[in-house]
Order: C-alpha cells, then structure tokens, then sequence
C-alpha cells in the first residue's frame, strides 16, 4: 500500500485519538468520539506506527505516529482516581499490614533506637555529669529550665497560649516529620544515615530523660513527653525500618540484582514512611495542644500516655489482619 | 531510527511497538531545579511576609508551609503532572523505566531521597551517581524506577522544500530518507559552497555538479516528505 493511501485510510481514526488526547489534557473542550474508544484507538496505532516503520514510510509520518503513540501510552497507563477510598484502606489495611511483613527489621530498628537509649539512660539518671559527654553545656542548660518545676510561668494569657501553641506545631511538623524523611533516605547510604540517626536519637533522648530524672525534674518531664511519645516514638522507629529495608536491599539483594532488589524495597519503604509521617502528624499535634497544656493534671496525663501507647500498639499488631487459612 | 543517538532509550510497550525516549543530561536538570527554587524562594518571600503580620498563628503556618514546599512540591508536581514547573518550562518530563507515567508512590520515593542525593553539599553525590551511571540516574531515580525524558514535542511539519518533485531511484531506507530530510531541513542554514559540496556526495547517484546536484537531492526530499 502506498503512504497516501495509507494515510488516507486511517487519518480519521488518528485524529479522533488526537482529540481525545487533547480532551484529556484539557487542551479541547469536548469532543463527539466516546472516550471509552481510546484503548482501541491506541491499539490501532500501535499497528499503524509498526507497519509504517517496516514499511519504510516517510520519517516524518513515523515520527507523527511515534508522537502520537507516546502520549497516548502515558494517559492509558495513568494509574490514579479513589485517591479517598485508597488512603482510607491506607490507614486502616495497608500501613500496618506492610509493616508486619517486615517484623525484624522493625525489630532491629527498634532495638537500634531502645538500647542506647536505655543504656544511656540509667547512666544519665545515676551519674548528673554523664550528661556532658553527650550535649555541650548551654543546651543542658536549656533543657533543665524547660523542664525546672521552679520555672514553670503559671499565667500566660489564654489566647497568647493558643499563638504560640501553633507555632510549636509548626515546628514540630517541620522538625520532626523532617528527620523521619532523612532517617528514610539514609538507608541507601548503605544503612549508614539510618543506623547513625537512630543511634544518635536514642542516645540524646535517653540521655536527657535520665538526666531530669536523675536530678528530679521527672515530675514536669514525663507528663509533658508521654502523651506524644506513643506517636513520635514509634514514628521514628517505623522510620527507620523503611530506611534498614533501602539498606538491606543494597547490602544483600538475594536473588535479584541490585537495582531491581532497590526498586522493591523503596515501593515498600515508601509506604512505611508514609505511615510513619501520619504518626508524626499526630504526635506534632498531640505535642503542641494537649503536652503542653498547663491546666491538665498529671495522672490525667499519664492515662491518656498509656492509652495512646495501648492503641498505638493494638494499631500496628492487629489492623488490617486477615482472618482465616490464606 | 535504526542508528540510535547515545542518550535515546527504547522499551516496549505491551502493544507490541518499540517506543523512543530521549533521556536528559545533569545540565538540563539542574537548570529546572534552579527555576523551582526560584518560584519557591518568591512564593516563601510573599508568605513570609503576610505571614510575619500574624505573629504566633503566622509562625506555625509558615513552618507548615516551608515543610510542604521544601518535601512534597516537587512530590505533588511530578505525580500528577510528570513535571515541576521548572522541569515544564525545560521540556523534561519524569517517566517510570517503562515509559509509563510517574506513580505518587514512585514520585514519592525519588524526591524524599532528594535528602540523600542533595549530600555532601549541592547534589554532589546525585551528580556523581548520574555520571557512572548509563540513564543519567541519581539514587532516587534508582530507587524509584525513573527516568528523566525530553517530552515528546509536536513533530514538525517542515513542509515542502524548495524546487520541483523528484522521485528517487529505487527505493530508499527509512535511514537514507531521514538523511534527505535533514539535509534538505538544513540546506537554508549552510552557505551556497558548503551545499554543493554536501550535494556533490551523491554525485555518482544524482549524476549531477554544482547547484544541479542541490536542487536533485531537495527534489528527493520533496517527493520523501510527501510519502510517495
């Protein structure tokens, strides 16, 4: 068959794909061709574009159809739309779900995290100097007056309170959610990033909660960081599992190679992280509104800490489970 | 398109047709993340300061905002509109390894890795894994599965070249065409010398010298363009 002919025969199945395209890209308004003709179009072309290149059409004709089959790939293989209902299962099914599927590594970030912690803790609350080989002097400082039941300013105004309370959760989310991430993307480094932040948090949070402790400013400290502590803990932890997973995959892929392992790991990483940043929301949230807040007694304090941490931790075993023989 | 240039990637699509993509160097990447860093310093230089009018609550807010904008603007641009706007303004377009359109989960990962990349100072690291690395890949290119691609612009139409419509003798490869054509598109931009000369090539085929042999090959293209 000769290119006119050619041309002639399938011009008008070309352009239909042409504005249907356009309608998708919102470059037209509406078009007459039914929208649900676009995978047989695109089929169409396909063998168009392949026979127009074996038979040595002009380049030019090749290079329309080419154009032509690219864009039209990219919209048929767009995988969005349910955003809602996706993050819904998200939530309830998906996050915790992926997170038990990587059990031990959860375990050993945690472990990364707990140990130095613990282990710096009881050195801290034993010995008050211990502290310094941790932190310099002024933040030391810093954190006894945040913390010294003598200091606490007893009458700030109501909705000064409110102001400042939303700048700390600003902060927060800032700070926080942001150390999450980097946590997250340390584990490429071989692990290296994700170790080292896990380590040092566990260390410096450790530290200072011996510490106050130690030297009885308990009293205003536990109260302030158990309410958060359920979220932002275990936020940091599942952090760091998503960054062991990059790490694992680089440093002992298994049977795939390399790249593919990479690919794997960052698709489930991704989802931890992003489950970890919703527990980080929360503990900003938690922190900012409800640690800070002065009026509230501490035994109130500490049952809503101990029923966070209780369905934090029912959250994350039991959500999503599937009943019965798989 | 049977020469493939160096930066051009083939894959199959489930159809059956091998498509082309152009992958983009450093350069042109780090030109579209100045342009976002430029449209993001002015947009955090208009909220700081309407921002600053509102004390504590205006704290909070741009903490929030400068969190979004520094960790999910190039996320939220490239999930759902393959580009950033810097990248937009470069024709570049990010395409998982199969040409299929970016994921949120594949946007996710390539841009939170940013905070790798962006290591020891300035994407050092992200350059140099780009350079040792066949597709211009940074870590979170590696991880999420993407490439970096020239979009595919609208092709060209150059029309008819000057002079009448001759056929070629016997018929001709899709690559010989393509030489015709690039000849012809770029016989306005030589000197009159330098289009003899290149004509003169085919002198042996043409049978023709001098302007004669010009105007025989424009002839050709004229009749390959128009696909006869």
């Amino acid at each position: 068959m000769r290119q006119e002919q050619f041309e002639r025969a399938h011009e008008t199945a070309w352009q239909a794909l042409e504005r249907l395209l356009a309608v998708r890209r919102g470059e037209a308004v509406t078009d007459d061709t039914d929208p649900h003709r676009l995978p047989e179009l695109y089929r169409g072309l396909c063998n168009d574009y392949a026979l127009a290149l074996s038979r040595g059409y002009s380049p030019l004709l090749v290079e329309r159809l080419h154009g032509l089959a690219l864009r039209a790939h990219q919209v048929l293989y767009r995988r969005d739309g349910a955003w809602l209902w996706r993050s819904l299962q998200f939530v309830a099914a998906v996050f915790p779900r992926t997170l038990r599927r990587h059990a031990r590594l959860l375990w050993l970030a945690c472990a990364l995290f707990l140990l130095p912690g613990v282990l710096l803790g009881t050195w801290c609350a034993n010995d008050p100097e211990a502290i310094f080989s941790v932190l310099g002097d002024a933040q030391v400082a810093e954190i006894e007056a945040m913390y010294d039941p003598l200091n606490r300013v007893p009458g700030r105004e109501p909705e000064r309170s409110a102001d400042s309370d939303f700048a700390m959760f600003g902060f927060y989310i800032f700070n926080n959610i942001g150390i999450g991430f980097r946590t997250f993307a340390g584990g490429i480094l071989l692990g290296i990033g994700t170790v080292f932040t896990l380590l040092y948090n566990g260390v410096v949070i450790g530290g200072i909660a011996g510490h106050l402790t130690g030297t009885g400013f308990g009293e205003t400290f536990w109260p302030f960081v158990s309410g958060h502590g359920a979220f932002e803990l275990t936020g940091i932890v599942v952090c760091g599992c998503a960054g062991l997973l990059l790490a694992r995959a680089v440093l002992a892929p298994g049977r795939m190679p390399r790249a593919r392992a990479l690919r794997e790991a960052a698709l489930e990483a991704v989802k931890l992280v992003s489950g970890a940043a919703l527990l980080l929301v929360l503990a900003a949230f938690v922190e900012a509104f409800w640690s800070s807040s002065a009026s509230v007694s501490a035994t109130v304090k500490y049952a809503v800490a101990a029923a966070a941490w209780l369905a934090v931790l029912l959250y994350l075993a039991f959500a999503g489970r599937e009943h019965g023989p798989r | 398109m049977s020469v493939l240039l160096d930066t051009a990637r083939r894959f199959e699509t489930p159809e059956g047709i091998d498509l082309t993509l152009r992958i983009a160097g450093p350069v042109p990447r780090a030109v579209a993340w100045c342009i976002d860093l430029a449209i993001r310093a002015v947009a955090y230089l208009v909220l700081g300061f309407v921002l600053g009018l509102l004390g504590g609550l205006g704290v909070g807010l741009s903490l929030l905002l400068l969190f979004l904008a520094e960790w999910f603007y190039p996320v939220v641009f490239e999930a759902r509109r393959g580009a950033t706007p810097g990248k937009q303004a470069l024709g570049l377009a990010v395409v998982h390894d199969d040409g299929a359109p970016l994921t949120w989960s594949s946007s996710m990962v390539r841009n939170l890795l940013r905070a790798v990349d962006f290591l020891p100072v300035g994407y050092g690291l992200g350059l140099a894994c780009m350079l040792v690395n066949r597709d211009f890949k940074r870590l979170g290119d590696l991880a999420a599965g993407t490439l970096v691609v020239y979009r595919e612009g609208a092709p060209t139409d150059s029309g008819d070249f000057e002079g009448d419509l001759l056929a070629p003798p016997g018929s001709l490869t899709v690559a010989e065409q393509s030489t015709l054509l690039a000849f012809a598109e770029r016989a306005g931009a030589l000197t009159p010398e330098r289009r003899v000369e290149l004509a003169e090539v085919l002198s042996p085929l043409t049978g023709k010298r001098g302007d004669a042999a010009v105007s025989t090959l424009l002839g050709y293209a004229n009749w390959v363009a128009r696909g006869r």
